[in-house]
């Protein structure tokens, strides 16, 4: 395994090496917080799908398409979609209406401490959960890059902590783009070899792939089963498997577009043309990618079989071992290297969303009331912010331990925000009547939806059997049946915030309306690029 | 190094002249204009992937029909989700000239814009 540490250690130093860069060119907060606002379409592109494509979307989603076919492509979709949502509604307003958060473009009208304060929250229960996934998928990672030095799940968790906060807290914004950037070229880069491999496989014949893909052996509950990996059904199954996706596809149309770490990623782009652009990119490198990955997850159904994942790899490792099967040790080194890249750059992305959120919501205009406080306070409080949340995402995931699929741990995250963040986001931006409570009702019943539905439903309540390997956390019966929670905490998401609206009258966020409008559509008065 | 405005409130536009441009034919004519693309575009696109995930959870026997070799509707459709994503994509990049050209003349209206046009917003 000597050659995968040395392939990490290449980029990782690589990675320090665009930090101290990134430093050195860092002056202020404008440059700190939004790289200057000096990132170009393509290179936003990149960096977009670099901080979305996380641990999730390759050792998870790997995983469950070999576990489940096409139920686990499903997601491969899904991750998609929501960019759809970011291109027609949220890229171009958000970039001409706010200067580093979300709650930038909710202040905007509204009363700015309360609707700040709750945006603040939700952002930062997004962040951690979002970190929980990408901490567990980095253990389970490390232990295989390192197998055999000693070193487990812990110190790996421990290490991808510092390294993250040596990324946010010298590198700012500037430092994570760039990081992102590499990342998604290595991640496609390894994908389309991976995906070469496992067609060459069947001498690239496509219809020879899928015909195995459709006849996978395995064993279930002790029998020998043979399934048909194309057909739906596999996991969503009735009485509740068909509400189950119907659920989570409001999740995944609504939730990216909700996502803080995506939405700041517009603000460090020069205008709004260029956030559009960069979108249109995004979307091209992350749905090739994801169309690459359903050959992935079926490759790994054929040629390695669901009972050697479950057997040997677990449902995060398929896509490592896949690669060991078809290119040896050398490129599993490669992808397990890859793999880590791709936590590190979305645990920075996520990261410095969080702290700019603290420092630009809650310390600037909550706790002082607006007076806007010197960019190097400013960058100094998201320093610490950002330590803060990594001290905490760390232990989080020590507690947890490596335990379930980290593309389920992700969803949650993005059913918070669609749930949340994103009804309050579009009503902000496209509702006259809007008001403060509407935003604030929106915001605290979506949250509190989500979070009270994830702890109620089978996730985390079950009786498990005796003996079982992973167990749940309440050993009781579930209270709501679904594993996915959008269908019902979305709409109401957008009930409250529109019923909350509705029974309170805000003159002044409504004489606010015209200067957003017209700001949001002609970037009349946005911020500025600066150096 | 900071530009002045970092240390400010955030640039704000005199509401007077918000409200003129807002009420001003050419503004509404850029909003309509957006909204005609938008709203039948993000629609048809959220139809088409509801439909997906209709078919796929509760007609699972129509979704299992196989077109070529064992491929079947369902994992067509899959694709298909990609495929429309990026057709609307590149609409949406057709159309936004327009906008692009729209907003340019709003601008152009304000004596504000002169001053105040942030650069490249109407490129």
């Amino acid at each position: 395994m000597t050659i995968s540490l040395a392939v990490f250690l290449a980029f990782v130093a690589s990675t320090l090496g665009i930090t101290y860069w990134a430093a050195k060119r860092s002056r202020g907060a404008s440059a700190y917080f939004a790289a200057g606002r000096r990132i170009t379409a393509w290179q936003n592109g990149f960096a977009v799908a670099g901080d979305f494509m996380s641990a999730a979307s390759f050792l998870g989603l790997i995983g469950l398409i070999a576990l489940q076919g096409f139920d686990g492509i499903f997601y491969a979709v899904g991750g998609f979609v929501g960019f759809v949502t970011i291109l027609l509604v949220v890229a171009e307003p958000l970039r001409n209406s706010g200067k580093y958060t979300m709650g930038d473009v909710l202040a905007y009208r509204l009363q700015p401490r309360p609707v700040r304060a709750l945006a603040a929250l939700s952002t930062l229960t997004i962040a951690t959960l979002y970190m929980i996934a990408q901490m567990v998928g980095a253990g389970v990672l490390v232990a295989l890059l390192l197998a055999g030095s000693g070193i487990g799940y812990n110190t790996a968790v421990v290490g991808v902590g510092v390294l993250m906060m040596v990324y946010v807290v010298f590198g700012g914004m500037l430092a994570t783009t760039w990081v992102q950037i590499i990342k998604a070229m290595l991640l496609l880069a390894c994908t389309v070899v991976l995906t070469g491999l496992v067609l060459k496989h069947f001498h690239f014949h496509l219809l020879d792939f899928f015909g195995a893909a459709s006849r996978i052996a395995y064993h279930q509950k002790g029998e020998l089963v043979v399934k048909d990996f194309l057909q739906p059904g596999l996991h969503y199954r009735p009485p509740h498997g068909p509400l189950d996706l119907l659920s989570l596809s409001l999740i995944f149309a609504f939730g990216t577009a909700g996502l803080p770490h995506i939405l700041v990623k517009f603000y460090t782009v020069p205008n709004a043309r260029t956030a559009r652009n960069s979108v249109v990119w995004a979307m091209i490198v992350i749905g090739s990618y994801y169309a690459m990955t359903t050959i992935l997850g079926l490759g790994a159904a054929v040629l390695l079989g669901p009972d050697d994942i479950v057997a040997h790899s677990g449902t995060n490792m398929a896509g490592p071992r896949l690669a060991q099967v078809l290119g040896g040790d050398i490129f599993l080194g490669v992808v397990s290297a890859v793999a880590f890249a791709t936590i590190l750059a979305v645990v920075a992305g996520v990261m410095i969303s969080a702290s700019t959120s603290f420092a630009h919501d809650v310390w600037t205009n909550v706790i002082h009331h607006g007076v806007e406080r010197s960019p190097r306070e400013s960058v100094a409080v998201a320093r610490i912010a950002a330590m803060a949340v990594g001290a905490a995402a760390v232990l989080i995931a020590v507690a947890l331990g490596p335990g379930s699929n980290v593309l389920i741990l992700a969803t949650f995250g993005m059913a918070v925000a669609a749930s949340a963040n994103f009804p309050v986001l579009a009503l902000s931006l496209y509702w006259r009547r809007f008001t403060t409570a509407g935003a604030i009702a929106g915001l605290t019943a979506g949250l509190a939806a989500t979070l009270g539905l994830i702890v109620a439903g089978p996730n985390v309540m079950g009786i498990d059997p005796p003996g079982a390997i992973s167990r749940h956390l309440i050993q009781a019966r579930p209270w709501f049946p679904l594993e996915n929670v959008g269908i019902v905490s979305v709409p109401l998401g957008f009930l409250a915030a529109i019923a909350g609206s509705l029974v309170s009258r805000e003159p002044a966020a409504e004489a606010k309306v015209d200067e957003l409008v017209v700001r949001a559509n002609t970037g009349l008065g946005a911020e500025r690029a600066s150096g | 190094m900071d530009s002045p405005q970092e240390n400010g409130p955030l640039p704000s536009t005199p509401r007077l002249d918000c409200a003129r441009i807002a009420g001003s034919k050419q503004f509404k004519h850029l909003l309509a204009v957006k909204r005609m693309f938008i709203i039948p575009a993000l629609s048809f696109f959220l139809l088409s992937f509801m439909s997906f995930v209709m078919l796929v959870g509760y007609v699972p026997k129509l979704a299992s029909i196989r077109v070529i070799g064992t491929v079947n509707l369902a994992y067509l459709f899959a694709l298909f989700q990609f495929v429309l994503g990026w057709m609307i994509a590149g609409l949406y990049l057709i159309a936004s000239e327009n906008f692009d050209r729209l907003t340019k003349g709003v601008l152009a209206q304000t004596d504000l814009a002169k001053i105040d046009a942030p650069r490249g917003a109407g490129e």
